[in-house]
């Protein structure tokens, strides 16, 4: 009598398990196709439809080249900045000891909560031409606010806790034997970050330098309020993709933003290269 | 030590005086006015759409966000690698081509039929597009982790594949779960990017608070501007906090 009734309603569970399978594969995936899937493919036919040519002259526009190049000198800038920033932050939440650590590890991550374009006011009311410090260092000609120097803060805020969050659970995780083994070995401080430190730490500073970078090249609200816009001059690709489809060239609004978004899938590639060697 | 006081040198001058100098701004002339500023007609409808929104957006993500993980780690199905790369896209997509890729399908002459164009809908879809990631990256892991011997024990003992899940499974992905809502819900508080375009920036109907401060900078009213994003800047701070006294919580109870 067991051995009969253990198949029957094995076959009831499973029938009815695997249509609310199908049910959730269809909810899930269906979701994610609206949401995203379709979208991102029809912007990708809607921008080639005409064939390459139009892509390609709104692409060669000299203020597209332009925009592209402020977008890359930015992102440069503020890679590299947040970089080193990022590797110094982690050494100090992770390896030292001081009063306040525990709030500064909050605080890190504020910059991912606040919106984009309170970014751009902050800065804007600090950095200004007719705000303290941006008034002081604008008698002594250097401009922040609508020049290079306010797009790399702004752009900075808004990655600024991505390379410390992926390098300090590492750090935390290989421990400190190494490093004092290396001491012992009478390795100086700076030898022992290049031949210790940086190896172990490589994968998940590749990864938030990746991540940094995509946040960097795709900032636009933060941007947007500190550059001022000007076209030719501190406009960056993502805000000629706003321009030029409020002014009515979308060819040139779709070849742009196709472009970048090629990017973003080819971060993405090299994010998914880059995940599985972060855990192992 | 000498680290310590450069680095806090460093966040002072680029995130700490900034922030300190909006919430200067906003209450310049008084907390009367300060309140006054963020309570304008114009100010308290971006606010209220704004929050609405974001809690409708952080609720059905903590419901879809689940499901989605659920199916990228329990299930088998072709193309499985690709959905999970999908996933990843909203957060590498700047957030102003994922506004325009959302206007090509649900934009005026919508080749579908769906025109969410200057609704509240379509900030509500611009919302959910950019806060996709969240809850899915925050339940795999855990999920992942997960020893499937607990439920194969329910199951044996007779519990239904549902009771299972809401008893065995859901108890242990509640942390992640409540950690991505709640990220989700503050990336969708302070999104500005990817609405801006789809919303079409009409006051009282589709300006959400990012858009309604742009718009108070654009025209010299910093006081405004200022009042607003405090709030803003409140809101973000009580959702980080609680994130971490829960973050505390679930590792005590672990």
């Amino acid at each position: 009598m067991h051995s009969q009734a253990v198949p029957s309603s094995a076959s009831t569970v499973s029938s009815a398990e695997s249509g609310s399978k199908y049910l959730m594969r269809i909810i899930g995936l269906g979701y994610v196709a609206v949401l995203v899937g379709v979208p991102v493919g029809l912007i990708f036919w809607r921008t080639f439809e005409h064939g390459l040519s139009p892509v390609i002259d709104s692409l060669t526009d000299p203020k597209v080249l332009h925009a592209f190049r402020v977008t890359a000198i930015v992102a440069f800038w503020a890679v590299i900045l947040n970089t080193i920033f990022g590797v110094g932050m982690a050494i100090l939440l992770v390896r030292h000891r001081f009063p306040g650590r525990r709030l500064l590890s909050v605080l890190i991550d504020l910059p991912i909560a606040v919106s984009p374009v309170v970014v751009g006011l902050a800065l804007i009311l600090v950095y200004g031409k007719f705000a303290p410090i941006g008034g002081w260092l604008d008698d002594r000609g250097i401009q922040i606010i609508f020049a290079y120097p306010g797009m790399v803060l702004a752009t900075m805020f808004v990655s600024l806790p991505l390379v410390v969050r992926e390098v300090a659970p590492v750090l935390e995780e290989i421990g400190i034997e190494q490093e004092q083994a290396a001491w012992t070995l009478g390795a100086n401080r700076r030898q022992t970050f290049r031949r210790i430190t940086l190896p172990a730490i490589r994968w998940a500073l590749a990864y938030g330098v990746v991540l940094t970078l995509a946040r960097s090249l795709g900032e636009y609200g933060a941007v947007a309020v500190v550059s001022g816009r000007l076209i030719g001059k501190t406009q960056t690709a993502t805000l000629v993709v706003e321009e030029r489809f409020q002014n009515f060239d979308q060819t040139t609004a779709y070849a742009v933003s196709v472009t970048l978004a090629f990017v973003a899938i080819l971060i993405l590639i090299l994010i998914n290269v880059l995940r599985p060697k972060e855990h192992s | 030590m000498f680290g310590v006081g450069l680095a806090t040198l460093w966040l002072s001058l680029l995130v700490f005086i900034p922030l300190g100098a909006v919430v200067w701004r906003g209450q310049r002339d008084g907390i009367g006015s300060f309140w006054d500023a963020a309570t304008t007609p114009e100010a308290a409808a971006a606010i209220r759409l704004t929050v609405g929104s974001a809690l409708l957006v952080a609720l059905l993500n903590a419901a879809l966000g689940t499901l989605i993980a659920w199916i990228l780690v329990r299930d088998e199905f072709p193309g499985k690698r690709v959905v999970d790369a999908l996933i990843d896209l909203p957060f590498a997509l700047p957030t102003i081509v994922a506004g325009l890729v959302l206007l090509t399908l649900y934009g005026v002459k919508s080749p579908v039929g769906l025109e969410l164009a200057y609704t509240r809908a379509g900030v509500v879809v611009a919302l959910l597009f950019v806060t996709l990631p969240f809850v899915v990256r925050t339940v795999q892991p855990v999920l992942l982790e997960l020893d499937v011997e607990m439920e194969q024990a329910a199951i044996s003992l007779g519990a239904s594949k549902f009771t299972t899940f809401r008893r065995i499974v859901l108890p242990n992905l509640m942390p992640a779960i409540s950690a991505g809502t709640a990220l989700a819900f503050a990336r969708a508080i302070s999104e500005f990017g990817s609405t801006v375009l789809i919303s079409g920036n009409l006051p009282f109907k589709t300006q959400v608070a990012s858009v309604h401060i742009f718009n108070q900078i654009e025209n010299d009213n910093t006081v405004g501007a200022a009042a607003v994003a405090t709030v803003l800047l409140i809101i973000a701070l009580v959702v980080l906090l609680g994130l971490d006294l829960l973050q505390r919580w679930a590792s005590r109870h672990a």
